[in-house]
């Protein structure tokens, strides 16, 4: 049973984390294409690369400046929105829930186009011209972002809300406070952690949206839309950085607030340290009975220890390592092939002309033009990756099978040498 | 007394559509007084200290605090400060940021804030305790937390909403003596509500009993025992036997009612009913258990009431003897145990006789349900 959990778990676990952890791999593996497998050397320049691309940087700016702006108005409107619910005649508040919570049920690209649509119809009706801040990317974004992640917000702040004690606004009324302090003094900091989350939600949420922002972000394309055409026009693994840069840091984020939270439990529980129980060593004030902390620091004695690592070592050695392996293998390949043709040619020498022959013989002359045409409509670069493919560019010694399917598979091109033969 | 702020409810109606939780209520609250309003649980008493303070306004009549007339006035303007029955101490702020809540709304500087709250905090003996929150302390140092709160604003009324409910009984026994003494120390009106009568009863100067949205009798507290007006006053507050039948004959204040079970039992009429009542009027006698004693001379009719033995129990300052009574009910007699050894009367038929002067007769109506 206990082995049949385990294997649940990393089951599990495997399908939730694995692909994070195939793709963060593919960051640090030097191959132009973002792979894990097979292994070649260990770099860290794609991070350079990375940090070089323009458009993702570019990307990453729009989408702070965006996710702020959508923070700010989901925050204020999805507060607003649960006063509201909290306030309103009890018959409407069903309604109301159901209207204020629709667009989160709404498809995210209905929302997108409709507030392409309004927008522009807004600003025709007042009369701009196409470049007014109607049609800005940025705004456009924030609002459209925001009709429904203000939604998420207020969800967030009716929860809260449903454990407020409305006596505690009564009683500041009563003892003077006028409605303004009374909601800015009791209820504001009440709601404070609720303001909290709600904002991390809200960022997250504009962060990673992809659906509506595709339709407004005009001159401002954000990460995910950037990401989006990248893979379009082909990737590489700097990408895979990126992806690892923000695993490590939700993961930091995440630490940190566990670290938080147990330190304010261990001080409420106010009880002995745990120490004190185990007796002999004890660790650190802020790592006591905190695996959070313990686990935050080893990150950070790894991530320092990665950096350190990663300015002192250079992959260079590696990649030179690797290449003259594949011209190595390659040229072994090349050998191989020649020296079956030589062995071709002096058997036809002892058996004298038959009807092959006469195609074997321009054949053969093929070989070195063959080889030639074939190179330069594949990229050197990728003749290099693809050593044993690579070969068979002079394998159309049998011009019948030479041109068509066959030409890629090694294991082919050995039995036609071989029926050929 | 009479130095402090009154109030005074004019024919007062609060309905809520068409169900009325207050019904032409006229109150006069002398002012540095001790004035409770007692009732069931539902009987419109919240309501009326709501109207009082301004979270609600009454649909008809007037609320004058201090002769003014309160109509528009809201809660944060009256000179009335309120203790919630759950207390609604600010749970993020400290105690004595809580205490001078008030001050802050003023624009008043922290610092003489905290004199203030220290001054305060001595009075209600938490010296020191001025830095932690409402959550760390215990139910009845939150409780005075709430009243130097509500006295930091230095109104000229008082208002608490059951404050003492969630109490545990020695603390609330304690927190009465205090509460009286706090009201006469700092002199200005106190209005208390509350269901329980124990509560009422002894640190009132007057009580309102009510029923259903409507006030009862409003008295002081002996007269609201000895002399209750209505039989729900009768049967609401302290404990009482109720003897039913019809009234045979009426003189000199007092009545002979012929009950179905007991036969004639003479007693004093009582509330309105003295000057209105007479024979063949359907009528309600109450006689407190401690108002019984066991009969030395059983020849005597009209003040004695025979009965079966079917319970007896000792509960230290009483012995308590259950009767079979009317209507399947038990009557009730209490003696006080002045140490002598009693034999059992189980069992056994037991001649009561009581003093007509301390027996009541009301007109029939409804009883406070048990």
């Amino acid at each position: 049973m206990k082995v049949f959990l385990g294997l649940y778990l990393v089951v599990f676990f495997g399908y939730l984390l694995g692909p994070l952890v195939i793709m963060s791999i593919t960051g640090f593996n030097s191959p132009g294409f973002p792979r894990a497998a097979p292994w070649e050397c260990l770099t860290f320049e794609w991070f350079d690369v990375l940090y070089n691309d323009k458009r993702i940087v570019n990307g990453i700016q729009n989408s702070l400046i965006i996710g702020i702006g959508t923070v700010i108005l989901s925050v204020v409107m999805g507060m607003a929105g649960s006063l509201v619910l909290t306030q309103i005649w009890p018959k409407l508040r069903a309604t109301y829930y159901t209207i204020v919570i629709a667009p989160i049920l709404i498809p995210g690209v209905v929302l997108g186009i409709s507030t392409l649509v309004f927008w522009d119809r807004i600003n025709v009706m007042l009369g701009f011209t196409s470049d007014s801040f109607l049609h800005n990317g940025i705004f456009l974004t924030i609002l459209g972002q925001s009709t429904f992640i203000a939604s998420y917000c207020m969800l967030v702040f009716v929860a809260r809300l449903q454990r407020f004690d409305v006596g505690l606004t009564e009683a500041a009324l009563d003892l003077g406070a006028t409605n303004v302090q009374a909601f800015r003094k009791i209820l504001l900091p009440f709601l404070k952690p609720a303001i909290g989350s709600a904002a991390v939600l809200a960022f997250l949420a504009s962060f990673e949206n992809y659906n509506t922002t595709t339709f407004t972000f005009g001159k401002y394309p954000t990460l995910t839309i950037e990401l989006a055409q990248k893979v379009r026009y082909g990737i590489n693994p700097s990408i895979s950085t990126l992806a690892f840069l923000i695993v490590v840091l939700t993961i930091v984020g995440a630490l940190s607030h566990e670290i938080y939270q147990r330190r304010k439990q261990l001080a409420l529980a106010n009880g002995a340290p745990v120490g004190a129980v185990t007796g002999g060593f004890q660790l650190p004030k802020l790592l006591r009975g905190n695996p959070a902390a313990i686990v935050m620091v080893i990150l950070a004695v790894g991530g320092f220890s990665t950096i350190w690592f990663a300015s002192v070592y250079s992959p260079e050695a590696c990649k030179i390592e690797v290449r003259e392996e594949k011209r190595a293998h390659q040229q072994q390949l090349i050998d191989q092939i020649k020296q079956q043709q030589i062995e071709r040619e002096q058997q036809k020498l002892q058996k004298g002309p038959d009807i092959f022959g006469a195609d074997k013989n321009p054949a053969g002359t093929l070989e070195s033009p063959g080889k030639g045409s074939f190179g330069s409509v594949f990229d050197p670069q990728n003749l290099d990756k693809a050593g044993p493919e690579g070969s068979t560019a002079p394998s159309s010694a049998n011009p019948g099978a030479g041109a068509f399917g066959s030409v890629f598979d090694t294991q082919n091109l050995k039995k036609q040498t071989e029926s050929g033969n | 007394m009479g130095a402090g702020v009154g109030v005074e409810l004019k024919d007062v109606w609060i309905r809520f559509g068409d169900f009325v939780a207050v019904r032409e209520a006229n109150v006069n609250i002398e002012g540095g007084s001790f004035f409770s309003f007692l009732g069931p649980s539902g009987c419109g008493k919240t309501t009326i200290l709501r109207a009082v303070s301004g979270f609600l306004e009454p649909s008809d009549g007037q609320v004058l605090i201090g002769g003014k007339d309160m109509a528009g006035i809201g809660p944060n303007k009256r000179p009335t400060a309120l203790i919630f029955q759950n207390l609604a101490l600010f749970p993020l702020m400290k105690v004595w940021e809580n205490i001078t809540f008030s001050l802050e709304v003023q624009g008043i500087g922290a610092a003489d804030r905290r004199k203030r709250a220290d001054e305060l905090l001595e009075m209600i003996a938490l010296t020191g305790q001025g830095d932690k929150l409402p959550s760390e302390l215990s139910g009845g140092q939150k409780q005075r937390v709430a009243i130097a709160r509500a006295l930091c604003a230095q109104p000229d009324v008082l208002l608490l909403d059951e404050p003492l409910s969630a109490l545990d009984l020695k603390l609330r026994q304690h927190m009465r003596t205090e509460l009286r003494q706090i009201q006469q120390r700092v002199g200005i009106t106190f209005i208390y509500i509350t269901h329980d009568q124990g509560e009422a009863l002894t640190m009132s100067d007057r009580v309102a009993v009510m029923r259903h949205g409507i006030i009862d009798q409003i008295s002081d507290g002996q007269s609201i025992y000895d002399d209750p007006s209505t039989p729900f006053v009768a049967s609401f507050v302290g404990e009482n036997n109720v003897f039913r039948g019809k009234v045979k004959s009426v003189e000199n204040g007092m009545a002979v009612v012929s009950t179905n079970r007991t036969g004639d039992l003479r007693a004093r009429i009582g509330g309105a009913a003295k000057n209105n009542l007479k024979a063949g009027d359907e009528a309600m006698i109450f006689i407190r258990p401690e108002a019984f004693s066991i009969a030395t001379d059983t020849g005597n009719t009209g003040n004695q009431v025979k009965a079966l033995v079917t319970n007896e129990e000792f509960e230290g300052q009483a012995y308590n003897v259950f009767l079979e009574g009317d209507e399947g009910k038990q009557i009730k007699m209490s003696l006080v145990n002045q140490g002598k050894v009693r034999s059992s009367s189980m069992g056994k038929d037991m001649t009561l006789e009581y003093d007509p002067e301390q027996a009541t007769v009301l007109p029939k109506g409804e009883l406070a349900s048990e």
